[in-house]
């Protein structure tokens, strides 16, 4: 029988702001425990919230970049439960009216591309950090009140691999933004998923359960397969699954049970007295349109058409917008599309992969990596030779011509200077001559090879090639 | 004559003239708290303490050119003040010292006041009328000891009518600083939501909280406003408007203001002598010169039912930062059964922090947001509340102000009211509309019962029109005598000011 | 409306309040009291009204991204019942 999964994705996300989103205080991590607190996150009576007015308008970009519908009118609300991360007891988030509703986002599958739609986008505050030690918990309120963003899927992802393209699609949205790293492992961004299956063709859903604890997207993916798995085993037993909240375990690859008597939740939310609504007015969105950058899928496309790249490339060349910066930046400077694309998805990407790091991390300007380029081209140094030059150039923070300079790998294209080391070469290799005269024209690349090794690479084949010709030819 | 029965500007006169010093006016207090506390009890936690006139903090520049030149001001439990205890006489906040001053304490330093560190005594976190809901026992009548302050600002009411302070500053949720004063035979001032910062007042209801004054005279009101007032960052629901010099209102003229007088509030159940005493005040003020109209407020019989579902539901959710994680009283009694630890810390610790009326509106303001009641309650109740604001914009449409009495009694026997609830809330029926509505009201002094008790006369404006109460409040003072009254406190006699 | 013992405990439990007997009585009862009395709100058409939250006609009140300055560890501590090494610290919680 085959089985359908129906997911649904519940991502909170931490916004970037300097400060907390209802009070002054610092968003940055300090090492010690409770220092990044006033009596406003800390929730102390008597004092009371101000919205940060960079998270506001942080999130509607967020729910414009996700074509949601944005709310003219909208509020904040008090969802109340009791939890010792929670200060006031009560979080200040968005109940009815979320400044987001209704957007979408495409992912593509197999070369085609699917929407999926995104439900609600709302501003919220985050709660603390809670550590367990043997006897007791110990609690850390530094994280509470960093603004937080949730985006909460439709039920339209179908597979894992679904769910995992969602979250690279939209953690590359909202990077572009800039509003967010949505670094899953530093636990920037989170991710919750409601997962069901159902009979292929069935209109009615399965139970589903909820998953958390997942630490990477390649968990998230992980967990839905897992869960999948389990779901449609116990269907196939003619057993039935539980409603229920279920932990990833990344270490033992399962999901399972929380175990915890599991109240109905009875949130009371109402509309939090203390902060009067907010109206985005057609001319905010128009001021907030304004700033958007361009989002990845555009940028691709317009890479394709101005650039004449491949599909890959601009793929590739758009997966972050720190790239795709770069790119076209370097365009200018040297207006090669394709050689630059080749360049930059080839050895440039691959040295940012060994290092793990971001381009900006890197001691690389456009100009010294366009010059690099064009010494390659120009044939002033040999494309494998090239190749270690970047990665000097990134190690050091030395120009291309430096290195070059310094390392004495300049290409040498003079026969003068060529001749006496082919001299040697067909002295030392006199059958391989002898071969090449007798007709076999394959032969003359194997004293190529020979001169390349003594010169270290730094002869340029193609005027080795000619000499050897024309020497044996006579 | 003593200096502590004077009245704020009053004393600023005289010690801009140097006849008596800040100094004085502190000694002169301090010996009559030592004299009548013992039978009033209008301050907490005086026990133990080296000097009860201790002051939190005092603004070093400027002294001699401030407003206030060292007035003693008196404030509630219930207002922040940083290292000072802050407790809204509840259990459940022994020992706590916030790290922050409320903006009305700093701007009180900041123009000279003396902020005392002893607090009034109040209703545990605001929620009564009588004052006998506070975890120190309750505050007695300078007027009859044996009867009620009202509350919940009972204790500053009573520290005004016993010349136990200057000035005060109370808060009112749904008359907690008018009821008092009228019981106390005082003035009490609730500004317009907005008008005052609310930043450092510890919340009970937040769309219905305002700190204001609590003084001898209308003067002394108009003085404090001026300096309370105006927008604070800190507090998103204040209001960016500025504030008018309120002294420049004291004008002992109303001729040609329209008084409006509801005549829902002249209904059965109100006391007959409070309804002749009200109806001779609105006289006096139509012999003063304004117009008097009969005017209607249609859906004022649905003020406390919608008032004690919006400020409970608030409130719990308010009160639920107490919880023994981060400051005050935390119960490490275990109770058998299903919680978990960390529930049960929470369960005893409220239940043992909390006293039985904060309880009892906890739990109905929990059942009022809770799953298939909220629409039936918390919506409902927010809809009718729009309606009551709708009468009185009707009603400001035609007259300039209305009056009314404060309350439909008089102050009532310690322990008459306390076992029943419902009755406790409907002596709040004349105050509650003015803080669902949002529009300032002012109760000052309009005669005394033969029995010799206070009654207190209700003015309302438009919102943001507090200079209209404080014009026809103090035409009427100027042309009345009944705020120069003082009681004769169990034997120790009362000296009439002239 | 009758409220039941079991609405108020349900709601007790909601509002982590420890009730003993004898107050879930008489809360009980007094609740039912007030609940009966505050449903008079029942008897009035509020079909086309809309609720009030905020009284005042404010919107869009905002505060700059700019730092201002946190509390120091010993403020933050001070009125603690339980603390350990800059935590504040709570039964355990067992999940």
């Amino acid at each position: 029988m085959e089985y359908q999964p129906v997911i649904g994705l519940e991502v909170h996300v931490q916004l970037n702001t300097s400060t907390k989103i209802f009070c002054g205080c610092s968003t940055e991590f300090g090492s010690q425990p409770n220092s990044q607190v006033c009596p406003v996150c800390l929730g102390l009576p008597g004092c009371l919230p101000v919205l940060n007015k960079k998270a506001f308008a942080y999130a509607v970009k967020v729910a414009m970049a996700l074509n949601c519908r944005i709310a003219e009118y909208t509020k904040f609300d008090r969802k109340n439960y009791f939890y010792p991360d929670l200060p006031k007891n009560y979080q200040i988030s968005q109940y009815d009216l979320p400044l987001g509703e209704d957007g979408f986002l495409n992912i593509r599958q197999n070369g085609n591309i699917k929407r999926i739609g995104i439900r609600r986008v709302h501003l919220e505050e985050d709660a603390g950090k809670l550590i367990h030690v043997s006897d007791s918990s110990l609690v850390d309120f530094n994280r509470t009140g960093i603004p937080l963003l949730e985006i909460v899927s439709c039920p339209d992802i179908n597979s894992p691999q679904e769910a995992y393209d969602y979250l690279i699609s939209l953690k590359q949205i909202i990077r572009y933004l800039g509003v967010s790293s949505c670094d899953m492992e530093k636990g920037i961004l989170r991710c919750d998923a409601n997962i069901s299956v159902k009979r292929q063709g069935d209109s009615e859903l399965g139970t589903k359960t909820e998953l958390k604890n997942m630490n990477s997207f390649r968990g998230v993916r992980e967990a839905l397969d897992f869960e999948i798995r389990r779901q449609v085993k116990l269907l196939e037993n003619k057993q039935r699954v539980i409603q229920e909240t279920r932990l990833w375990d990344a270490q033992k690859h399962m999901t399972y049970s929380m175990r915890t008597k599991e109240e109905a939740q009875d949130y009371r939310y109402f509309p939090e007295p203390d902060l009067p609504p907010f109206i985005i007015d057609a001319e905010m969105q128009r001021e907030i349109k304004k700033s958007l950058p361009e989002l990845p899928q555009a940028k691709e496309l317009r890479f394709i058409q101005d650039y004449q790249l491949s599909e890959y490339y601009a793929h590739l060349l758009t997966s972050d917008r720190e790239i795709a910066d770069f790119f076209e930046y370097c365009v200018k400077l040297y207006p090669q599309a394709k050689v630059l694309a080749n360049w930059m998805c080839g050895s440039l990407l691959a040295e940012l992969n060994s290092r793990n790091l971001a381009l900006g991390e890197l001691n690389l300007s456009p100009e010294n990596f366009v010059d690099l380029i064009r010494l390659a081209q120009e044939g002033k140094v040999s494309n494998v030779v090239a190749k270690g030059v970047l990665r000097d150039m990134i190690d050091t923070g030395q120009t291309a011509g430096e290195i070059i300079q310094k390392k004495n790998i300049s290409q040498i294209s003079d026969p003068d200077a060529l001749k006496e080391i082919i001299d040697i070469v067909i002295k030392e290799n006199e059958k391989s001559v002898r071969d090449y005269l007798g007709g076999r024209e394959n032969a003359i690349m194997f004293l190529v090879g020979q001169v390349m090794r003594k010169s270290k690479s730094k002869a340029n084949p193609k005027a080795v090639l000619e000499i050897l010709r024309s020497r044996l030819n006579k | 004559m003593n200096l502590n029965e004077l009245t704020a500007h009053q004393l600023l006169e005289m010690i801009r003239d140097r006849q008596v010093s800040q100094l004085d006016v502190l000694d002169s207090l301090r010996r009559r708290i030592e004299q009548v506390e013992p039978q009033i009890r209008a301050y907490v936690r005086l026990e133990g303490r080296g000097d009860i006139l201790g002051c939190i903090d005092t603004s070093v520049d400027g002294f001699e050119s401030s407003e206030l030149r060292g007035i003693p001001v008196s404030i509630k439990d219930n207002i922040c003040t940083r290292g000072y205890n802050t407790e809204c006489c509840s259990r459940i906040l022994q020992g706590f010292r916030p790290p922050y001053h409320a903006t009305v304490v700093k701007k009180l330093i900041d123009a000279g006041a003396y902020v005392m560190q002893i607090k009034n005594n109040m209703d545990e976190f605001a929620f009564g009328s009588s004052t006998e809901n506070s975890c120190f026992g309750p505050t007695r009548n300078p007027w009859d000891l044996e009867r009620v302050v009202g509350g919940s600002s009972g204790g500053c009411a009573a520290a005004i009518a016993a010349d136990e302070a200057v000035v005060a500053l109370g808060s009112d949720t749904g008359g907690s600083i008018r009821q008092p004063a009228s019981f106390c035979g005082v003035v009490g001032l609730k500004p317009t939501y907005g008008r005052v910062s609310r930043f450092g007042l510890i919340a009970f209801a937040s769309s219905l909280d305002q700190i204001g004054p609590i003084t001898k005279d209308v003067q002394d009101a108009a003085l404090l406003l001026k300096i309370i007032a105006g927008y604070d960052p800190l507090d998103s629901t204040s209001v960016d408007m500025p504030v008018p010099d309120y002294t420049q209102a004291l004008i002992n003229d109303i001729k040609h203001i329209k008084i409006g007088v509801p005549q829902e509030y002249f209904i059965e159940g109100i006391d007959e002598q409070v309804r002749e005493i009200t109806l001779q005040a609105i006289e006096k003020l139509r012999q003063l010169g304004a117009q008097v109209y009969d005017i209607s407020l249609p859906h004022t019989e649905y003020a406390v039912p919608v008032y004690y579902i919006i400020a409970t539901a608030e409130a719990s959710s308010n009160l639920a930062r107490f919880d023994g994680v981060q400051y005050g009283i935390r119960s490490t009694d275990q109770n058998p059964g299903i919680d978990n630890k960390i529930i049960q810390m929470y369960k005893t610790t409220r239940g043992e922090g909390f006293g039985d009326e904060v309880k009892r509106r906890v739990i109905l303001g929990t059942f009022a947001l809770s799953y298939g009641y909220y629409e039936a309650y918390y919506l409902r109740a927010q809809k009718v509340r729009t309606m009551i604001r709708e009468d009185f914009e009707r009603a400001f449409n035609t007259v300039d102000c209305i009056v009314t009495p404060t309350s439909p009694s008089v102050a009532f026997k310690i322990g008459e009211k306390i076992q029943n609830p419902l009755q406790m809330y409907l002596s709040d029926i004349f105050t509650i509309s003015a803080n669902l509505a949002g529009i300032p009201a002012i109760s000052l002094p309009c005669g005394f019962t033969d029995k010799g008790l206070p009654v207190g006369l209700q003015i309302l404006a438009r919102g943001f029109n507090e200079e209209m109460l404080f014009r026809v409040a103090y035409t009427y003072e100027q042309n009345t005598e009944w705020h120069l009254r003082k009681p004769e406190i169990n034997g120790i006699p009362a000296c009439n000011r002239s | 409306m009758a409220i039941d013992k079991e609405t108020v405990s349900y709601v007790a439990h909601l509002a982590r309040i420890r009730l003993s007997e004898r107050e879930l009585d008489l809360l009980s009862r007094q609740l039912e009291d007030i609940v009966n009395f505050i449903d008079k709100l029942k008897e009035i058409d509020i079909l086309a009204v809309k609720p009030t939250s905020h009284v005042l006609p404010i919107k869009n009140l905002f505060r700059e991204d700019k730092p201002t300055k946190s509390l120091n560890i010993n403020e933050v501590l001070n009125n603690a019942p339980s603390q350990r090494d800059s935590f504040f610290v709570v039964p355990k919680i067992i999940e």
